[in-house]
């Protein structure tokens, strides 16, 4: 369940962006502390008012946090926009929510019904979900993969997923949706080549 | 007069009644304040208890005593009366007790309405708790998402609850804003200009402003929910042409300034007192001013960061991501200044600069990881896990019970006029901090590791046990620690040992009183040159006991102040005060009587709670004004002004113009859902249009159009001293003409119950019905008062406020007509 264990590129792309921010975070921290402890120390004299605000407020509040945050955003909307641009030959599948249970659908035609509360997908590949409910809202999230979205009454979402290895990734659903909430959850089974195409002809359950 | 006959003179004047019945009859800032501040502390111990009982409940897998049922009433309530019951009433509380000191003049704008605002508070906040010891607690999270809330998801009385009691509630806020703009921009000691203002009251003024503009949209949807749970009318139901993103908009357009509604007066606190501990003045007061106003209005930007994960386009999300991070900048020049101030002065490490380094130290983690969550893709991995919780606590934590905390402990001895006698607020502090951070630390990682917010256990397996053992542990020590801190508190208050007056230093007039300040707070009002006038003048206390100020000489039983201009603070009028009555009280149960018939459905009784509060609000009304023109009024040093009912704008004028602010916002609001409806909500077009009217287009916009015309010839008149009633007559006349068309358009519009549109061109038109009928009972209520001498050239300022009233209506009355039908004409 660990979003810092990522398993897929989306995941892995938002960890790398976690331990950046981290990073500058507890270096801002340890800066802001150390200045306000230095304004404790004893001093000969004081320096000028004008000094003062060109220092801390144009320098501190207005330059340094608006050159910080210019950064973190170009990286952020640049991740951002990565995760959400349009995927080349994706494999399609939809998700419905409801309080009973998450319901899957596949491409292709028939000979593959749908699976309740287990996402089959193929390892290695872009797979774009489609999600919405059938009652109140939910969300869709399997830390590992990807981050969330939400399952809204009368919208369709998507999200795309990829897991790197086959394996199973556990998912929630990640919005409070009443009693119940807790046990809202299902599983994304991530399949080699071959158990894919068994899957998609209905050999595998 | 001596001093000590001055005192007793205005004491005899100002002092509440005596004993039991004077809690039920005062007006008094200074009482009111307190009541507030008691008020929420106590609100703030209960929710304390629910957030213990919560954190046993998740100390292990296995310590689960709640069922998910119990558990959900548990972090609703104790989200929503912390943010609702606590923050926000505290805050009002410490403004409507300082603010009339700091500004050096005798109390609030309008004292009965701050009665008022309490005393809803008191029974809003008494509704709710009831629901919790009734085990009806609301359940669907402070935020009450629908579908989720809605009425075929939770049928009960729960959700009811909470939109009921917390709309009953912010009426208490949007009388305290509207009273505190109007105080802070109009009574103040004369000479105070805008630049001379305490920073305080800077804050507090901004705070007061968005409280107007951020609460109306929050009682909007409110207000639509509880119309779909109780009639049916589907605003959020997505196969009737309704949505539920739509509340999740209304909510953040609320939510999100409510964030900075709360921390700003926290900051004003902490720009006050850091200058103080630091024996020396704030850094940067035009830049603070600056980035106040600027964080005010990014904050109305930023909603949309609530909503990350709902799959707004990702250029959409884009902008607001931006808007987010910007936010930080006002916020990083003030905790900036704050340091710089420190550099320049000589900190004390006094209890409340313990506080405030504790607030740096927290809020200033809590900044970083918002701008973490301000990353779309990184919300999107942690949205709605115990990170989020995490993140909330260090920002409403440390920037608001830390400040709030170091601004009791700072103004406690101004309030008791006593000193500390057991040290127990240095421990105290230190046990907050540490339980503080070792929980909420802690709750980061857990998010991190996949831990939904929300839930009520979880598995043994999940690896999180030991780190929710750790919090859980740790949030028992603060609580220790903050339970220490009232029980200081509260030796304080008991416990008489004398202090000195100012044991701080401090500059701004509240400290240049007795303390206890007396109830008249000032025997006689200052005139200010500077930003510290009890620094530049020592002798300030009993050079103004001794009477050397303005309004020196009690004028019979009055209960007097001085208005001033808004910018330069020269005295333009005498304001006199009503004194102690039990209307408020009274009002606000009749009030309350008016939510409890909606939230028990005994819908017969609504109408007469509506008319009894009408026929209150009349009274409240009618006690004001003078048949006689007074002339002018001494004042002191050689002043003459007039009476404040004798200007063109009295008090009322200037109460009336803020509340339109609110009003309007509300409005807007509810035109942005009619819209938000119409193009992002999935079901529409509704099946059946409004049939076209040129008629009804045509008469209520005649009517609105004449209306405000006819009303400047009722003003220019009773200028003129010429009689004004028939004109006055000819304005009520179009307003009701107007309300004829609103209420055929009601009448004609679609079926409310069987798609959102029918639904939204009820609710507008009956916006636009509900002021037509409370402008033509303001109309009738003048015409009655000039007929019974209460209007004359010189005391016109009713027929202005009426004026006010008549143009928003026209205006409100006009654009509802128009917004129902150009899309009906055009279809
Ligand atoms: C006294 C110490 C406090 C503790 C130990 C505490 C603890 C908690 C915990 C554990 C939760 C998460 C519940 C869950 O997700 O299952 C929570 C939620 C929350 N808390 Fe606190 N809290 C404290 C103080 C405050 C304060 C001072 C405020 C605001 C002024 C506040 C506002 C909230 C809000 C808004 C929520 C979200 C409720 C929801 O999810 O609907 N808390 N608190
Ligand atoms: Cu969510
Ligand atoms: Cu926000």
């Amino acid at each position: 369940m660990s979003i810092l264990d990522p398993a897929g590129p989306a995941a892995r792309d938002i960890a790398a962006l976690w331990w950046v921010m981290l990073t500058g975070s507890v270096l801002i921290l340890a800066l802001v502390t150390v200045l306000t402890a230095l304004s404790f120390r004893k001093r000969a004299q004081v320096p000028d008012e004008a000094r003062l605000e060109r220092t801390w407020i144009l320098g501190m509040g207005l330059g340094f946090s608006m050159a910080v945050l210019a950064a973190l955003l170009a990286y952020g909307i640049a991740t951002g926009a990565r995760l959400t641009a349009p995927v080349a030959d994706a494999v399609e599948v939809t998700a419905e929510a409801s309080l009973e249970g998450w319901t899957f659908g596949y491409p292709g035609d028939a000979a593959r019904g749908q699976t309740a509360d287990v996402l089959h997908i193929p390892a290695g590949q872009d797979v774009v979900v489609s999600i919405t409910t059938r009652d109140v809202i939910h969300s869709f999230w399997v830390p590992r993969l990807a981050g969330k979205i939400d399952a809204i009454p009368g919208h369709v979402n998507t999200l795309t997923i990829r897991a790197d290895l086959p394996g199973t990734y556990q998912g929630v659903s990640a919005e409070y949706s009443g009693p119940g909430y807790l046990d809202r959850r299902f599983e994304v089974r991530a399949l080699d080549p071959a158990d894919w195409q068994a899957f998609l002809s209905g050999e595998m359950p | 007069m001596t001093a000590l006959k001055r005192h007793r003179r205005l004491e005899a004047i100002w002092a509440s009644e005596k004993g039991f019945r004077g809690w039920f009859s005062t007006v008094s800032h200074s009482d009111l304040g307190r009541m507030f501040l008691f008020t929420s502390f106590f609100y703030f111990g209960v929710a304390g208890i629910l957030a213990m009982l919560i954190r046993a409940q998740l100390a292990t897998p296995h310590s689960a005593w709640a069922s998910e049922e119990v558990y959900a009433q548990l972090f609703t309530m104790h989200g929503t009366i912390m943010m609702f019951l606590f923050a926000i009433p505290a805050i009002e509380g410490m403004a409507v007790y300082l603010i009339p000191k700091m500004l050096g003049t005798r109390d609030l704008a309008y004292p009965r309405l701050t009665a008022y605002g309490f005393w809803c508070y008191a029974f809003g906040g008494a509704m709710m708790l009831s629901s919790l010891a009734l085990g009806l607690a609301p359940d669907g999270g402070w935020f009450m998402y629908p579908p989720l809330s809605g009425g075929i998801h939770a049928p009960g009385i729960n959700t009811d609850f909470w939109l009921i009691g917390i709309t009953f509630v912010e009426i208490s806020a949007i009388c305290a804003a509207v009273e505190l703009c109007v105080s802070i921009l109009k009574y103040r000691a004369p000479g105070m200009s805008l630049d001379k203002m305490p920073i305080f009251a800077w804050y507090i003024l901004v705070t007061a402003l968005m409280i107007l503009t951020g609460f109306p949209p929050l009682i909007l949807g409110s207000i639509l929910l509880e119309l779909e749970r109780a009639f049916g009318l589907p605003f959020f139901q997505a196969d009737l042409g309704g949505d539920s993103l739509l509340w999740q908009h209304l909510f953040w357009l609320f939510g999100h300034p409510e964030v900075y509604i709360i921390f700003l007066p926290a900051a004003g606190i902490l720009s006050t007192v850091i200058p103080v501990m630091a024996r020396t003045t704030l850094l940067g007061y035009g830049w603070i001013v600056a980035s106040i106003v600027a964080l005010a209005f990014l904050s109305f930007g930023l909603w949309v960061h609530h909503m990350f994960t709902t799959g707004i386009p990702h250029m959409g999300v884009a902008f607001f991501s931006a808007a987010s991070t910007l936010v930080a900048v006002p916020t990083a020049v003030q905790v900036f200044a704050w340091i710089g101030t420190m550099w320049k002065g000589r900190p004390d490490l006094r209890l409340p600069m313990l506080h405030i380094l504790g607030f740096f130290f927290t809020f200033v983690i809590g900044g970083l990881t918002g701008v973490m969550v301000a990353i779309v893709p990184f919300d999107w991995q942690v949205h709605d896990t115990a990170f989020i919780t995490a993140h909330l606590h260090y920002v409403l934590f440390g920037g608001f019970v830390f400040p709030i905390l170091a601004g009791v402990y700072y103004w406690l001895p101004l309030v008791t006029g006593c000193r500390r006698f057991f040290k127990l607020g240095e421990s105290a502090f230190v046990l907050t901090f540490l339980g503080f951070h070792g929980t909420f630390l802690a709750m980061h990682v857990l998010g991190l590791l996949g831990q939904r917010r929300r839930i009520h256990t979880y598995d043994a397996d999940a690896g999180w046990t030991a780190i929710n053992l750790i919090a859980s542990i740790a949030s028992f020590i603060m609580a220790i620690g903050l339970a220490l801190a009232l029980i200081d508190i509260i030796i304080h208050l008991f416990v008489a040992v004398r202090g000195k007056r100012s044991p701080w230093g401090a500059g701004t007039l509240e400290w240049a009183t007795m303390s206890p300040p007396p109830s008249y707070n000032f025997a006689s009002l200052p005139h200010i040159t500077s930003r510290e006038p009890y620094s530049d003048t020592p002798t300030l206390p009993s050079d103004l006991a001794r009477g050397t100020g303005y309004l020196g000489d009690p004028q019979g039983d009055r209960r007097e102040t001085l208005m001033v201009d808004i910018a330069s603070g020269r005295p333009e009028a005498l304001a006199v005060y009503p004194s102690n009555t039990t209307l408020p009280i009274r009002m606000a149960a009749v009030t309350g009587v008016f939510f409890l018939s909606l939230l028990l459905k005994v819908y017969w009784l609504t109408p007469f709670a509506v008319i009894a509060v009408a026929a209150f609000a009349v009274r409240w009304a009618w006690s004001l004004g003078a048949t006689r023109d007074a002339g002018p009024q001494l004042i002191g040093r050689d002043m003459q002004v007039p009476l404040a009912i004798e200007t063109e704008k009295p008090p009322g004028w200037w109460g009336s113009a803020f509340l339109l602010v609110a009003n309007a916002t509300f409005f807007g609001s509810l035109l942005f859902g009619y819209a938000f409806l119409w193009s992002i909500a999935p079901g529409w077009p509704p099946p059946e249009w409004l049939t076209f009217s040129i008629l009804e287009v045509a008469i209520g916009i005649g009517a609105a159009l004449a209306a405000p015309v006819l009303i400047r010839v009722a003003n220019a008149r009773v200028n003129a001293s010429r009689p004004a009633t028939p004109a006055s007559a000819a304005t009520l006349g179009t307003i009701v003409l107007l309300a004829v068309c609103l209420v055929s358009l009601i009448l004609r519009a679609p079926s409310p119950t069987e798609h959102a549109y029918g639904a939204t061109l009820l609710v507008l038109g009956s916006y636009g019905l509900f002021h037509a009928v409370l402008t033509g009972i303001m109309l009738a209520f003048v015409i009655v008062r000039m007929r019974r001498g209460y209007v004359s050239a010189a005391r016109s300022g009713e027929p202005a406020i009426a004026r006010l009233w008549v143009d928003y209506t026209a205006g409100a009355g006009t654009l509802c007509l128009l917004v129902a039908h150009v899309p009906a004409w055009l279809t």
